[in-house]
């Protein structure tokens, strides 16, 4: 037994002081874990927080759908999703939910002779092109939106994001907002039963696969577009205005939104009214539950939150995300203090 | 000895006694290795099999042989996947069994010893490339290369034939079915070498040099004496080929268009098991989408057992019509 059990030993003593290491990690800590889409922002101010006041976060990207389930499971103190959930999915699991940051969805295209943002779509034809009904280029319909521009008799190689995604359900969301035959063929969701085209992963394959491929259109985060300077389409909003993706007008959609009077700040930025709106624009969300068990670790994570709000502007714009306006962050305060308690009651939020 | 064993009758009994008991500690132990398998593998089947059970008794059957694939209305059918994985892991054994059996072939064979080395670690060596950086290559360099160059001509040419004609039709994406087929094939090359080359190399050189000696080319050596001799073992490296070529994901995902639809022509996108499941797990909200994604998981493993249990069979069979 003597060398069994000192054969056994040393293994299984290591094994013991590497959980004990594991259990006692830093407690301080904010945990959370989500959306893909705002990960990088996220990261950024976790970094210029940690720096300012020694508290770090644990923010795990693994996806919207992950983030849902963990917060509902009390895993994490936040969980993050890029698709709001809905008043009865709140009020079931008694979580609260809020707007932290926003991007938007260009169309990126590859077409031989035009100069970024010359071509103009609206959203009807845009959907018939994700339907597979237009084809080439020099289609009619896209020639009406598109007078004294010369397009070339290409034909249209659709790409779309297939990994599930904020992106998708951005894009599909707006489509089914504008085309009533989009909605009943395909639908809004993170990912989406395309009737053509091919599907890239990640914003970076769907950027790829459109340079790479004459005749393409495809559609990526803004910020894609923009550090890769490619190629994209304006946009022509429900005011009948053309414009062009860019911060402003990003922030005129959550501008015009109507954040107060919708429950869980569940607004969907797409379509949204205002001369200078960009239609495909969208919130991402954070989760939390109304009844906190460990209020501590919520209060971290709030002031966390609160400190991005007040001064996280600069890094997001930086990173090409949009801040929420500060009259929603004011909005957003309010429901803390009001909804997210401890268990006597009592806020977990200082105000 | 045997004055030891008079002089000191009691310590070594006692000796032996341990050593004994140490022998059968030794066993518990190893036995319980063993075991913690079976248990793992029972554990991951129970808790898959639970997981995809909305999904397979919402379907049922239809399960198999539906195309539909749509989370918006949460209707699920795995036959595009299935198809997919399929015929990826058909094109990869086209591609990676005659090259790696051509490898192996050579290094064994007909290779000058200086070279010998060389070819054989850079052949592993493949081996050791993540899957992720094959998917990245694949996307960036190989797809295309083969979109402006390979495609064009594959559909002029074969395209413009009767039959399988059909196999090589629609616009040259660079990405789709046959490029994640041939990264595959590129993939699992390795391992059929390796596997290959080693078992070639334990033919007896008796056997080998007396049947050069009768006058025997190269070809009737390796046919009929080399392969005979090894039959198992390469049987066992072109299945651990094929099982990694059925399971690889990532790689996959990058380049076969991720689009869940079958088509008769290998340039257009499709999906496999793996690339849909790394594609939409995360992201999968609704309780039916996520155990549909399980049920596919099951569906994999099913594959890949079946294939097993069939290169087993084979095996058998090939030994029993030897013995006759």
């Amino acid at each position: 037994m003597g060398i069994m059990s000192r054969f056994l030993a040393a293994p299984v003593l290591a094994a013991l002081v590497g959980f004990g290491i594991a259990g006692v990690a830093p407690a301080a800590d904010i945990s959370g874990a989500g959306a893909t889409f705002p990960y990088p922002v996220y990261a950024k101010w976790a970094d210029s927080y940690k720096k300012e006041t020694g508290t770090g976060l644990n923010y795990q990207s693994i996806g919207s759908g992950g983030g849902i389930k963990q917060i509902k499971a009390k895993t994490v103190t936040f969980g993050a999703s890029d698709a709001p959930l809905k008043e009865e999915e709140l009020k079931q699991d008694a979580l609260v939910q809020w707007p932290m940051i926003m991007g938007g969805a260009v169309p990126a295209i590859n077409v031989p002779g035009l100069n970024p943002g010359e071509l103009t779509l609206d959203g009807p034809t845009l959907a018939r092109i994700y339907l597979g009904e237009i084809t080439k280029w020099n289609d009619p319909a896209i020639a009406a939106l598109n007078k004294g521009v010369k397009l070339p008799n290409t034909a249209i190689a659709v790409v779309y994001r297939s990994d599930g995604s904020g992106t998708n359900f951005l894009f599909t969301n707006y489509l089914s907002k504008v085309s009533k035959d989009f909605e009943g063929k395909v639908g809004a969701a993170a990912s989406v039963q395309w009737p053509t085209g091919i599907g890239a992963k990640g914003n970076e394959g769907v950027a790829n696969m459109v340079k790479q491929t004459a005749g393409a259109i495809g559609y990526v985060e803004y910020a894609y577009v923009k550090q890769n300077h490619m190629n994209y389409a304006g946009l022509i909003n429900p005011a009948g205005k053309k414009v062009q993706p860019e911060a402003k007008s990003f922030q005129a959609a959550a501008a015009n939104a109507d954040w107060a009077h919708t429950p869980g700040y569940a607004v969907i930025l797409t379509n949204q009214p205002g001369a200078e709106s960009w239609p495909i624009t969208g919130a991402s969300f954070i989760l939390m539950h109304e009844k906190v068990e460990d209020p501590a670790a919520a209060a971290e994570a709030l002031k966390f939150f609160d400190w991005a709000y007040k001064k996280g502007g600069k890094e997001a714009e930086a990173l090409d995300y949009v801040p929420m306006p500060a009259s929603v962050a004011d909005m957003v305060r309010k429901t803390w203090a009001e909804h997210i308690k401890d268990a006597n009651g009592k806020p977990v939020h200082a105000g | 000895m045997a004055d030891l064993i008079i002089a000191e009758p009691a310590a070594t009994l006692s000796r032996a006694g341990r050593y004994q008991r140490q022998d059968r500690y030794f066993q518990w132990l190893t036995g319980g290795f063993a075991l913690f398998v079976l248990l793992l593998l029972g554990g991951i089947v129970l808790s898959i099999l639970d997981g995809a059970w909305p999904a397979l008794r919402q379907f049922g059957f239809g399960f198999l042989v539906t195309e539909t694939w749509n989370p918006v209305t949460e209707k699920f059918g795995a036959l595009a996947p299935i198809f997919g994985t399929l015929v990826t892991s058909i094109i990869a054994m086209l591609v990676g069994v005659p090259l790696g059996f051509g490898i192996a072939l050579f290094l064994t064979e007909r290779c000058p010893p200086v070279l010998k080395r060389p070819l054989g670690i850079a052949v592993e060596l493949l081996a050791g490339i993540p899957s992720i950086i094959y998917g990245i290559w694949g996307l960036f360099v190989l797809a295309p290369f083969l979109q402006h160059h390979v495609q064009p001509f594959l559909i002029d040419t074969l395209g413009e034939l009767p039959w399988i004609g059909a196999l090589f039709q629609g616009p040259p994406y660079g990405i789709g079915v046959l490029t994640a087929g041939l990264i595959l094939g590129i993939m699992v090359l390795p391992f059929i070498t390796a596997i290959t080359r080693d078992v070639f190399d334990t033919v007896p050189p008796l056997l080998r040099e007396s049947a050069y000696g009768l006058g025997c080319t190269t070809w009737e050596v390796v046919w009929n004496v080399v392969l005979p001799y090894t039959r198992a073992g390469v049987v066992g490296g072109i299945m651990l080929g094929l099982g990694r070529a059925l399971g690889e994901t990532m790689a996959v995902t990058f380049v076969i268009g991720n689009a869940h639809r079958i088509s008769g022509s290998l340039l257009a996108p499709g999906t496999t098991i793996s690339a849909a499941i790394a594609n939409e797990f995360t992201e999968a909200t609704g309780d039916l989408y996520t155990s549909s994604l399980i049920a596919l998981g099951l569906l994999l493993f099913v594959i890949t057992f079946g294939v097993l249990t069939a290169a087993r069979l084979m095996l058998r069979h090939l030994e029993r019509r030897r013995g006759a």
